[in-house]
Parts: structure tokens; sequence; C-alpha cells
């Protein structure tokens, strides 16, 4: 008989975990492809016709621009508008969401609790809800941004509240400030930086929202796109593209830059 | 300090100047003298939901319909991972000699984040007719362009350690992207793929508002046929089945990174 005193070889961990997990999400993609009745040969047979489209697409009518400058103004100031009001309503919401100022979870909770309520509605059919409310026009979407803003800025902000220095806090304590004093002075110099970022931020990222919203009445420039498809006129759907494209990345390139130089 | 001062102030006058054009141009707000009235009626909706629309035995129902949501998510994310992946090494600016071979790529990335998803679907509509698969199309491609570049920058902050270990151990190209490549950007991937279907179940529930698929389709409706126990119904669902995705894809992203 033949004894070893070296330990056993260690067995290599199982890879039933990994295969199961495979095959899960196979199964997944399977029936989801199923359900959606996706089939890549109508896609095959569409190809001609998107070929087609894009054919049509080219040149973009340039004269269509001046027809839809004024709703592409309007989608700026759906924009500017919107994150605005979102901000100004998430700056009390991101302070009771954040623990070392909140304090209590009876506070914290429940803030957070409908900070995550309202992001679960994407912001088209907030839109759409409001058309209904308030009927067709650009202050529907301006109250969709505006909710949709107040989610994502309030998020964003109130992690940045509970990342700060304690420092600054203790010593307002120490010296006797009351609430307010100790948020003016221990907590705002710290995240306004910050804020004001995630303010441009979710600017970007209204101005490429409003661009849609009109799909459902509420105002901007989305309008256009229905109105042109539903005519065929594929020339002007892309010269509103290439228009939506071009301030787009104006206002990416304006903020960036205002992020890079002054915050 | 004088030029700071000045410069503050050009950029509040800058500020300031933007709100009067914003605000001066906006029409004044008017709503319809319903507004309260609909409010009332969709809150009270909220509290009211019409629970038989959860299942109906034939057709367009309220699971039916988040399934659908749930597919196009799930299939628009695979689709955008399989071409995300290899536009992800052409977009890394460390998989060339040469930095900027890889700006072409960056830039055709940048260009579909930049195109807006629901007009890719409009254009979809037109190729492939009305649907669900339309709407799969349309966020398999736009989802490229975020994802894509989230795998080409976890490429390019790639440790390259382990490579250079397992060169001087005598491996082989095959052998080194098995053993260090893939090992090391695997979970950041199936991380950042999460995400992107955490965004997508959103996108698709959006789709339906102009008929690729999903829930927005009865949402739509029943807001037009002012069915407010129904658009409550509808709600409550998309705020569940997002809130449960949220909770699930977090807690697997948590345990990968």
């Amino acid at each position: 008989m033949k004894t070893s005193t070296l330990p056993p070889i260690p067995k290599p961990p199982s890879r039933i975990k990994s295969y199961l997990t495979f095959a899960l999400i196979v199964l997944l993609l399977w029936s989801s492809g199923v359900k959606t009745g996706a089939d890549f040969l109508k896609l095959a047979d569409g190809l001609p016709n998107i070929g087609r489209l894009l054919g049509e697409m080219v040149p973009p009518d340039w004269s269509y621009f001046s027809k839809i400058t004024d709703a592409m103004w309007e989608t700026i100031r759906m924009a500017v508008a919107g994150t605005t009001f979102g901000a100004a309503l998430a700056i009390p919401i991101a302070l009771l969401s954040a623990r070392n100022v909140a304090r209590s979870p009876f506070l914290y909770y429940p803030a957070r609790f409908i900070l995550n309520l309202v992001r679960t509605v994407p912001d088209l059919l907030l839109a759409a809800v409001f058309v209904a409310i308030f009927g067709i026009g650009p202050w529907a979407g301006i109250f969709a941004l505006t909710l949709f803003s107040f989610g994502l800025i309030a998020k964003l902000t109130y992690e940045s509240v509970e990342a700060i220095d304690p420092g600054p806090l203790e010593a307002m304590t120490a010296v006797g400030a009351n609430k307010l004093q100790w948020i003016h002075f221990g907590v705002v110099p710290q995240v306004t930086g910050p804020f004001v970022s995630y303010f441009l931020y979710t600017f970007e990222v209204n101005v490429r929202a409003a661009a849609v919203l009109g799909l459902v009445g509420a105002g901007g420039i989305g309008l256009f796109y229905e109105r042109t498809l539903g005519l065929l006129k594929y020339d002007k759907t892309s010269s509103i593209i290439l228009f939506t494209l071009a301030v787009v990345l104006i206002i990416d390139f304006i903020t960036v830059k205002v992020r890079e130089k002054w915050l | 300090m004088n030029r700071t001062r000045s410069r503050t102030w050009l950029a509040l006058a800058v500020v300031a100047a933007v709100y009067v054009w914003a605000f001066y141009g906006l029409p004044a707000a008017s709503f319809k003298e319903t507004a309260g009235e609909v409010t009332g009626n969709i809150v009270s909706g909220l509290f009211h939901p019409d629970w038989d629309f959860v299942y109906l035995p034939d057709g367009e129902d309220l699971l039916r319909g988040l399934l659908d949501t749930l597919a196009i998510a799930a299939l628009g994310t695979f689709v955008s991972a399989v071409i995300g992946v290899p536009l992800a090494f052409l977009a890394a600016s460390n998989q060339f000699k040469r930095k900027w071979y890889s700006w072409p790529g960056k830039a055709a990335l940048s260009f579909l984040r930049t195109f807006p998803e629901i007009v890719m679907a409009l254009l979809f509509i037109v190729a492939v007719g009305p649907g669900a698969f339309a709407g799969v199309l349309a966020l398999g491609l736009h989802s490229v362009g975020m994802l894509s570049k989230l795998y080409s920058e976890s490429i390019e902050n790639m440790e390259t350690g382990a490579m250079e270990a397992l060169t001087a151990t005598g491996a082989n190209r095959i052998q080194t992207i098995r053993f260090a490549v893939i090992p090391q950007i695997l979970p950041e991937f199936l991380s950042y793929t999460l995400y992107r279907f955490e965004i997508n179940v959103r996108s698709a529930a959006i789709l339906g508002a102009i008929g690729a698929g999903g829930i927005g389709t009865p949402l739509i409706f029943a807001l037009s046929t002012r069915n407010w126990d129904r658009v409550g119904i509808i709600l409550l669902g998309i705020i569940v089945t997002v809130t449960i995705i949220d909770a699930i894809s977090g807690y697997l992203r948590k345990k990968l990174v």
C-alpha cells in the first residue's frame, strides 16, 4: 500500500453552475425570440426596404430646415425649463435622502422610495400621461422632463452628499450651528460642483429626450417625425434627424467644455 | 481677483440670457379645464386598478405586454452585445499601433449613441413592419453605441501584467486570450450588459408608443380611450416590473464586480 503524505490535489471547482447559467441564458433568449417574432429572414427581406429608405433620405431637404427651426428652439426651451424645475425640486429630496444629513431612517427611506418610484416610469410614457392631463403642447413635455430630471438629479446628488468630508460638518456642529446653517456652510459648498455637473448632464439627456417627446404630442420637434414619415417625405425626415444630431452635438460640446473649465 | 469676478458676472449674465430666451419663447402655460379631474381619475386609477386586465384569456393583457417588453429588452441587449464586442476592439486605442486608428470606431459609436432609438424604431418599422421585432432591432442597434464604448474603455484599462506573465511562460496567443484577457474583462462586460438591460427594459416600454411592441401600446390606447383604471394597472405593472428587474440585475452586478 502506498500512502502519500501530500495533501490531495484540489478538485477544480464544479462547472455545473456555469453550464446551468449558460443554458438558462440560451433558454431566455430563445423564448424572447419566439415571443417577439424575431425572424432574421424577415430582416434580410427588409434590408432592401432599409436600403431604399436610406436612399430616399439623401440628399436631405435642406429647405425644410427653416420650417423646423421654431420647433427646434421649442425643444431646447423645454429641456431648459424641465431641467431647471426638476433640479429645484431635487434639492430638498436629495438632502432628505442622504443618510448623513437626514440621520433618521424614517426620513431617508421614504425619500429614497419616492425617488426609485419616479425613476421607474420612462420619460416618454410620463409625457403621454401628462398630455392626457394637460392637453397637447410643450407644457406636458416640460412636466414630464421635470419629473424625470427630478429623479435623476436627486439620486446623483444624494449619493454625492453621502460621500462628502465629515470634517466641516463636525466643525459646524461644534460651533453650535443650527440645521440650516449646518447645511448652508457644511454641505452646500462641498456639493455645488457635482450638483452643477449633474444639472448639465441631465440637460444633455433632456435635450435628446425632448427631441422625441413630440411623438406623443408633448411639444418640440418630435411632432415632425410622424408628419414627414406619414407623408413618406423621407428627405424631410433626414433633415430633422441631421438638425437634431447637430444641435445635440453642439450642446454636448458646450456642456462638456463648461464642466471641464469651471467644475 | 478682479478678473475672476468679471468672469463670474459674465457667466451669470449668460445664464440669465438663456433663461430669458427660454421662458420668453414658451407659450403661456394653459391647461385644459379638465386637468384636475383627469389627474384625480389617474390617481384613483392607480389605487383602483383594473385587475381584470392582468390576465385576459384572449390576447392583449398586462402580463403578455410586460413579457413582450422584457423579451424585446433581452433580445435587443443580446444583439447589441454581439455587435458590440468586436466593435469595442476596433474602438480601443491600445489595440492599434497608432492611437488614431481607433477614431473611426469611436466616431461610429458616438453617432449610434446620439441617434434616438425611437427614431431608429420608426425607420425599422418602415423596413420590417410594425411589431416587436422592429423594437428589438432598434434597441439592438442603438445600445451598441453605449455598450461598446463601455467595453472599449474596459479593454483600454486592462492590466497587461497577466498577459506578459503568460507570454513569459510560453503561452501562445489563444492561450493568452483565454487565460489572461477573458478572465479580466468578462465580469466587467457582463456587468455593463446587465446595466444596459436595465435601461433597455425602460426603452422597450416606450417603444409601444409608436407601434414597436411591448406594454407601451396598451398604455397609449388606454390613455386615448380614457380608461383610467387600465392606465392605473399598466403604470403599476411597469413600476413593479422595472423595480424587480433593477433589484435582480443590481444584485447580480454586485456579485460580478
